[in-house]
């Protein structure tokens, strides 16, 4: 590396627009990366971050604008092209082969030759050296599925520095690291950075931008919004940069939320002793007019399974469901649907959206279910539902015939309550809606849910956010291995209350 | 989404325009149209009148395909139609009866729509693989026609019957008036209803479809009856055309050329959008290249290979992958950027 006071940046990409079938992906942006420079680029779901990456790496093409690489003009038209300009990508998911060696999958392609054949002990040699310059001691012999998420990451690291890499990109690289695997990683994304790597990181998590990053690049909606320092830019002033205006005040959704809920007469829906051998202890749960229930619980508590069974999307063997008092016959889905019972899958790609239909047909999908084939809704009907819902959720973008599949995930989830509100549902069960979308998308769904709910509209709302759960619902339902443990209320109870109560059995709660 | 449509169909279309224009170059007659005694007669005409029964079975194929199965059993359906109308036919004191072929006819659709339906049953209600349960009536079903014309070859002399297949009707081939109605009424019943979008939603996300509240399995229960129904009706146009039920050569293979029809069309084989403009003109293209084959006077041992490689060659230009890559090739030397609308899925999520 030269030792020069202003450092040449080693990728100046500029004037970048991507173009999709009905999106505009990436309009005009530039992004510059320098050596020896850990450099964020933030933004909501559906900004461009993810279009703006494969453009580096080479996985789409671009309409228009330059990319330069260390002063050279670059047109990349496959991956392999831009690894050979010295551009490597750590993705979320590792992308490595889990069934060779950690030495076989850091060398892969590189391996050390004795004449024809490879010489496996130079190979490993090697390969631990990599490795230690980054400060991970491991076996290159074992098996890459014998190690831990944060360990594979680290040994795609390792890789990278094979093909000698001197732009890395890592994709959310700690989504599903622990605090002491993520420290680890930071420490050895300093050392590269220090030895003049440049790396360009993307994460959720603001605390861990703050921590690593010397500069900041914000994208919205496919634009470039700027470039700042990271001590110029507060966090505060970064989200509103982000989302385009101020962070809707989330303890207004709290306060209207927190209304008291009139349980004297028929409840909307009521589930008694509803449940399914090895899936769900028998369960009680009702839901008045105008309520939202919360339902809390660990991963695989048993939280989507009642609601599943509620639904008709599994079939319970025992427990009866009432609707307005009367009883009410739920095998399949569409039988939940006239019932005006609907529900939002956590799984959003595999049980939610239909990715290969626009977003105009996936919307109405559920009116359409609801009347059968024969009577198709009306062409002008379904035009003014998907104008008037793509208009109140705020869907990005705003286009009717864009398919879903190339949306961002908040946007497929707003499509996708768009679906169900088209459906006038009484009872909206919601599962996981806030999941992988960005905090403007977050807040634009709990916003709704607070306004449907106060014009009585019931809902059960599930989260792994207990935060969320408790700003909705005015009760909570807390499940614990598969089993029924309680019910909150959520207005004598606080975060730390809930917390304690889902741990202890009921034992502990908020006192 | 019209744009979309039309690019899908924009290869195929110059396929068949240059099939056509490849035979008219190499005889001038085949473009030429002749009317005498005010019916149309020409080698066009003999293409569109012959390519009946594939149209029928192609047109039900891409309704399955849709759903992302797949009919192997068309061709044996095809097979017992034309045997059960000719034995009733040729049972019949009066084979030359309007009355009676008419009967035939409609036992020999609803006996097709029996066994669609039990594809369908097969399929949709004990979720066995399409694949495999439509082979079962594929292998079962010949031997059923042979049942049912005791093993022989059945004939019968039939005014009316025959004209099904040969007959006339204002200046056009009755044969292909079939196939026009089969077109608009397969057209309608997707397209002017909910049938086609709620079929794409359960070929494309069966489990969300389900969720949603689609009756998916009735909807693959219908794909399955009507496929039946209309290679049913294929059966009978082709019976009609050799005034003949055989067990054995009725739509041999022609499950393969529905598929390849299909494809040819712009539909994929992992279901969801379907085209049926497009499957028209694959089925077009099929019946053309067989003249064409016809035509050149390509020995006859030599056909197939003709044949394939015409295919390769649409089936690769269709190919999402060859023209981004043909996209990319343009802007890098500067030509005009085509704008990118293959329906590769490409992901704007961060």
């Amino acid at each position: 590396m030269t030792e020069d006071n202003v450092v040449p940046p080693i990728v100046e990409m500029t004037g970048i627009t991507i173009r999709f079938p009905g999106v505009l992906a990436l309009d005009r942006v530039d992004f510059t990366l320098r050596p020896g420079e850990v450099h964020s680029l933030m933004g909501e779901n559906g900004a461009g971050k993810s279009t703006l990456i494969k453009a580096l790496t080479g996985v789409y093409a671009i309409d228009a604008g330059s990319i330069v690489v260390a002063g050279e003009r670059k047109t990349f038209s496959t991956a392999a092209d831009a690894q050979a300009a010295g551009i490597s990508t750590v993705y979320q998911e590792v992308n490595l082969c889990t069934n060779l060696t950690v030495g076989e999958n850091v060398m892969l392609g590189h391996e050390k030759r004795r004449g024809n054949a490879i010489d496996w002990k130079s190979t490993h040699r090697a390969a631990t050296e990599h490795m230690e310059g980054l400060g991970l001691t491991i076996d290159p012999r074992s098996m890459l599925s014998s190690h831990s998420i944060a360990i594979q990451q680290l040994v795609a690291i390792s890789r990278a520095m094979v093909l000698d890499a001197k732009v890395l990109i890592l994709d959310e690289p700690t989504s599903s690291l622990d605090r002491g695997e993520v420290e680890q990683l930071f420490g050895v994304i300093r050392g590269l950075r220090d030895k003049g790597v440049a790396i360009l990181f993307v994460s959720h998590f603001l605390d861990q931008v703050y921590e690593i990053s010397d500069r900041i690049t914000v994208l919205r909606n496919g634009a470039l919004v700027g470039e700042y320092p990271i001590a110029e830019l507060p966090r505060d002033a970064l989200v509103t940069k982000m989302i385009g205006h101020e962070l809707e005040d989330l303890a207004a959704i709290a306060s209207s939320s927190h209304r008291v809920i009139d349980r004297s007469g028929t409840p909307v829906v009521r589930a008694e002793a509803l449940g399914k051998r090895g899936v769900l202890e028998p369960a009680d749960l009702d839901v008045y007019e105008g309520e939202v229930v919360g339902i809390a619980g660990l991963l695989g508590s048993g939280r989507t399974e009642l609601v599943r069974l509620l639904y008709g999307a599994d079939r319970p063997d025992s427990g009866t469901i009432e609707v307005h008092g009367e009883h009410a016959k739920v095998h399949q889905p569409r039988h939940a649907i006239e019932k005006r019972i609907s529900f939002s899958s956590e799984n959003r790609r595999e049980e939610g959206v239909v990715a290969d239909l626009t977003v105009a047909e996936n919307i109405v999908l559920g009116m359409q279910a609801r009347l059968g084939w024969l009577r198709k809704v009306p062409k002008k009907d379904q035009d003014a539902v998907v104008q008037e819902y793509i208009e109140a959720l705020g869907v990005r973008p705003a286009n009717p015939n864009a398919l879903v599949g190339n949306l961002s995930g908040g946007n497929q989830q707003k499509v996708l309550l768009a679906r169900w509100l088209a459906t006038a549902p009484e009872l909206l069960v919601l599962d996981e809606p806030t999941r992988g979308i960005d905090v403007g998308a977050k807040a634009d769904i709990q916003r709704k849910v607070a306004e449907l709910s106060a014009q009585g509209l019931s809902v059960i709302f599930i989260s792994s956010e207990l935060e969320e759960v408790l700003r909705l619902a005015q009760r909570v339902v807390v499940l614990r291995d598969r089993r029924k443990i309680g019910e909150l209320d959520s207005s004598s109870t606080d975060l730390d209350g809930l917390i304690d109560y889902i741990a202890n059995a009921g034992e502990g709660s908020a006192a | 989404m019209n744009a979309i449509m039309k690019s899908r169909l924009v290869w195929p279309a110059s396929a068949l325009i240059l099939l056509i224009l490849v035979n008219t170059i190499a005889r001038p007659q085949f473009i030429k149209i002749t009317v005498r005694d005010g019916e149309l007669y020409g080698a066009l005409i003999d293409i569109l009148r012959n390519s009946a029964p594939l149209m029928l079975v192609a047109l039900g194929m891409t309704i399955v395909i849709a759903t992302r199965g797949i009919d192997l059993s068309v061709g044996a359906i095809m097979a017992v139609s034309g045997a059960v109308a000719l034995t009733i036919i040729d049972g019949s004191g009066d084979p030359g009866n309007l009355a009676t072929v008419l009967i035939a006819v409609v036992v020999a659709l609803l006996v097709s729509l029996v066994l669609g339906a039990w594809n369908g049953l097969l399929v949709s209600v004990f979720g066995i693989q399409p694949i495999i349960a439509t082979l079962v009536l594929m292998l079962a079903g010949r031997g059923v026609a042979l049942l049912i014309t005791g093993g022989f070859i059945t004939t019968v002399n039939s005014e009316p019957f025959s004209f099904i297949a040969t007959g006339y009707l204002v200046a056009l081939p009755f044969a292909f008036l079939i196939s026009i109605a089969a077109i608009v009424a397969i057209s309608v019943i997707e397209r002017r209803t909910a049938l086609g979008v709620l079929t794409e939603a359960v070929g494309i996300n069966p489990e969300a479809s389900r969720l949603a509240g689609v009756r998916s399995r009735g909807i693959i229960w219908s794909a399955y009856a009507v496929s039946g129904v209309l290679a049913g009706l294929a059966g009978v146009v082709y019976a009609s055309n050799i005034r003949a039920a055989d067990a054995n050569a009725a739509g041999l293979f022609i499950e393969l050329y529905a598929i390849l029809a299909v494809v040819l069309g712009g539909t994929s084989l992992n279901g969801g959008k379907f085209s049926l403009a497009g499957t028209v003109i694959g089925v077009l293209i099929i019946q053309t290249l067989e003249s064409t084959i016809l035509f050149l006077g390509v020995p006859s041992a030599q056909s197939p290979v003709f044949f394939a490689i015409v295919v390769v060659v649409v089936v690769v230009a269709q190919s999402s992958r060859l023209r981004s890559d043909l996209t990319k090739l343009f802007r890098r030397t500067g030509a005009a950027p085509a704008p990118a609308q293959d329906r590769e899925k490409a992901e704007v999520a961060s």
